[in-house]
């Protein structure tokens, strides 16, 4: 919608396609052809990444699998690997990172499946109001939580509550194929109750037909994981190569056992792992001074982000997966101070003295720590 | 009318400072039930708009591709018309004021938003938004007021160039989209100046602005009626357009000056208001220097909800839906504190702005003193007053207010 930008147009913008498109721009300005077209076909090629909700399927009470047929220009993604969804959520777009629980389907469809958490304003409305036709925002697939190609002999999968989730997109990605493939897969899957377990009936059948060795455990019967007795639940522990993901507790304990067997284990953290601040300390005041900012000033205290204070003013700030690794939220900070909410460390910024572009920071994962300015 | 503190009674005499703060926090509060209460039904409203508009102007720019036909010209121009009235009142206008912000949808957000005008939306931002909002109708700060060529105020010394100040308004209507484009560039007083003293920053923007005017232009006098040029309707499309333009244009300012224009509604003088106006100090002045017009659910909608003009000085960055459900509880509070909620239905406003142009055009008291008998005097020393140096304009201008005494006085005696 910006004036200022030119539209895109082909380099050779004397083939018809680029004459046509110039024309059609200069017969709509001041908005641009893809916001005319996105009012007919808002799934077309070029078009801004979205997905329409075609089916939600209720897995648990308290979790469903959305199923969308996103926009053309989907370029695909590996089982394991997440995508970023934005849902308008009472009105405000809010953006959230789910696995894709699908390998590639032969209807174009892609679908994640969400776990309502307590408290969960994303969660809660795609789990118990996204509705068939509703529009989401997307965002192109990542993540490095993916199987190595090719599959070794052995895997040892082991998932805690929802982070079944990329692992169930490896799993029907691996047996999709009429032939079973030749590798030997352990799962421990770990849930806080039977009926809070995602996906137990596709699992269990995968067990039954011999695809899968399925280790069930639930913290209301069995008691809490204790990491220490997998070598008895997987004697084999030692040959096998370790995918898992789930809560910061079980992974970290598990990266603990590996590490002391000296095993290679990947992991998938859905969230980061954030240092408390201490009573009384840390915030402060933070100015925007950028064209988007245009001198808004926030007071961020020291436990929320940057970016979720700038949102919460209703700046339109960059950002990305939320839990400080794909750098899409970085913003160059002028001066001033901010702390890392997941190690503490102070960043700072000195006019003169850090550089003329400033220090780049994560505003999803800073906070305030004194006044700072932001050129955003 | 003369600015709220020179006046003999001053209506918001009777409000202690204890009663402007409470005024504050009660509006505060109204405001606040607004935010906590946003959601999906005001996100769906505005997104129906932009879909409404989009196809109404599409669809209406297909009509005139055949507006050779008479009743597909008619058609279509009605629908271009509404269509851009649309686009500028209810979606620009309340976009651009952060209204939706809050919905961080990149799509519908005051910083990415360009509207079908003349002025380029960073420049109407600043002038609307920053300087037209804080410094609402005090003479000299608020450019709105008389878009700094006309005489809006009593307190103005008259003079004969004011005489034409009724025909410059008019032609401001019809080209109002330029208008506010050169005030938003501070036109008259760069162009004052000499060419080697004004600021890099106006040249930058003067820039942006004539390419905005070129782009917009060439939209509608160009590429639209080439396009319907197959059909032979290049002219009649290009007349469609321009018709378009001018009724936005007409609509608009009529408006506007329905806002901050009609009789009774207050200004304000720079010098007599305090260093750091507080919160309930800056409402007082928004209550009182806004005017309403009433009207159906229609009619709001096509003036944007600035017939909610008390209710958007007050809230401007409220989504405009929420106005019409605010204003009530508003309405309320002026009874409270027995303060003038002026409102009243379209044609009245506008009739009363325009008496109001008309009247200052004139000296001071001319019009209230003139009567059919005493006509020809009063032309004769219009005449004088307009030919005559300024001894002879104060002179006449004593005689007026004299007159003008008189008048009351025998007012007050027969009631």
């Amino acid at each position: 919608m910006s004036i200022a930008a030119d539209p895109i147009v082909p380099t050779r913008g004397r083939s018809l396609r680029g004459v046509l498109r110039r024309v059609a721009e200069s017969a709509v300005t001041p908005l641009e052809l893809d916001d005319v077209l996105d009012v007919f076909h808002p799934l077309r090629s070029g078009a801004e990444l979205r997905g329409r909700i075609v089916q939600v399927v209720p897995e648990t009470p308290e979790s469903a699998t959305i199923v969308l047929k996103p926009g053309r220009d989907w370029a695909g993604h590996v089982p394991g690997q997440y995508v970023r969804v934005g849902v308008d959520v009472e009105g405000v777009r809010l953006w959230r990172t789910y696995s894709l629980t699908h390998g590639p389907r032969p209807d174009g469809c892609i679908s994640i499946t969400v776990k309502a958490i307590p408290g969960g304003v994303v969660s809660n409305h795609l789990v118990h109001r996204a509705r068939k036709g509703q529009m989401l925002q997307l965002a192109q697939a990542e993540g490095e939580f993916v199987l190595p190609q090719p599959v070794p002999a052995k895997l040892l999968l082991v998932t805690g509550g929802s982070g079944i989730t990329p692992v169930i997109g490896m799993l029907r990605n691996l047996h999709s194929k009429a032939a079973a493939p030749a590798t030997d897969i352990v799962l421990v899957h770990v849930n806080a109750t039977e009926s809070s377990a995602i996906f137990r009936a596709e699992l269990r059948a995968l067990d039954a037909a011999g695809r899968i060795r399925l280790v069930e455990r639930f913290d209301d019967t069995h008691g809490l994981l204790d990491v220490a007795v997998l070598a008895e639940l997987v004697p084999d522990l030692d040959e096998r190569l370790s995918y898992a993901c789930g809560p910061a507790g079980l992974l970290d304990a598990l990266e603990a056992h590996h590490a002391e067997r000296g095993l290679d284990l990947t992991t998938e953290r859905f969230r980061p792992v954030l240092v408390e601040a201490a009573d009384g300390e840390g915030g402060g005041t933070v100015t925007l001074t950028g064209a988007a900012g245009s001198g808004t000033t926030l007071e961020v205290d020291g436990a929320t982000p940057i970016l979720d204070a700038a949102e919460q003013a209703g700046v339109l700030m960059p950002s990305g997966c939320r839990m400080g690794i794909c750098m899409a939220c970085v913003l160059p900070m002028r001066e001033g101070a901010v702390r890392d909410l997941r190690n503490g460390a102070l960043t700072v910024a000195v006019p003169g003295e850090t550089g003329p572009q400033g220090v780049p920071i994560q505003t999803c994962v800073s906070t305030a720590a004194g006044a700072c300015s932001i050129d955003h | 009318m003369t600015a709220i503190t020179r006046k003999a009674e001053n209506p918001v005499a009777h409000l202690t400072p204890e009663d402007v703060e409470q005024i504050g926090i009660e509006l505060d509060a109204i405001r606040q039930e607004v935010i906590d209460s946003r959601g999906e039904g005001d996100a769906a409203y505005i997104r129906r708009i932009v879909d409404v508009q989009r196809k109404l102007e599409l669809g209406s720019r297909a009509v005139l591709l055949v507006s050779v036909l008479p009743p597909a010209w008619i058609a279509g121009t009605i629908g271009l018309s509404v269509a851009k009235i649309l686009e500028n009142m209810e979606i620009g206008h309340n976009v651009m004021h952060g209204q939706w912000d809050w919905m961080r949808d990149p799509k519908i957000h005051s910083t990415t938003w360009e509207w079908d005008n003349a002025s380029t939306a960073d420049g109407w931002k600043h002038s609307h938004n920053e300087i037209h909002h804080t410094y609402t109708n005090i003479v000299g700060k608020d450019n709105d007021l008389g878009y700094g060529i006309m005489r809006v105020d009593e307190d103005q010394r008259w003079h004969p160039f004011h005489l034409g100040q009724p025909l410059w308004n008019f032609i401001n209507a019809c080209f109002f989209e330029y208008g506010i484009a050169a005030y938003d560039l501070e036109l008259g007083k760069n162009l004052a100046m000499p060419k080697e003293k004004r600021s890099a920053e106006f040249k930058a923007n003067l820039g942006k602005t004539l390419r905005k005017i070129r782009k917009q232009a060439t939209k509608d006098y160009v590429v639209n009626p080439a396009l319907a040029l197959p059909t032979g309707s290049f002219v009649p499309t290009l007349a469609a357009n321009f018709v378009a333009n001018l009724v936005r244009n007409l609509w608009s300012h009529s408006v506007i000056m329905c806002g901050h224009f009609p009789e009774g509604v207050e200004t304000f003088e720079k010098a007599a208001l305090p260093e750091k106006e507080t919160r309930g100090e800056w409402y007082v002045r928004q209550m009182l220097g806004s005017a309403n017009i009433s009207g159906s659910r229609f009619m709001h909608l096509m003036t944007g909800n600035l017939s909610h003009q008390i209710e958007h000085h007050l809230f401007p960055d409220l989504p405009s839906n929420r106005y019409a459900e605010v204003a009530p509880k508003v309405k309320a509070l002026f009874d409270k504190y027995d303060l003038n909620y002026h409102e009243a239905p379209l044609p009245q406003q506008v009739a009363s702005a325009w008496h109001k142009v008309v009247r200052l055009s004139l000296p001071n008291g001319w019009l209230a003193t003139t009567t059919p008998a005493n006509a020809p005097k009063q032309l004769a020393m219009l005449w004088k007053m307009t030919t005559g140096d300024r001894r002879t304009r104060r002179a006449a201008q004593a005689r007026l207010d004299q007159l003008a005494r008189r008048q009351r006085t025998e007012v007050a005696a027969a009631a």
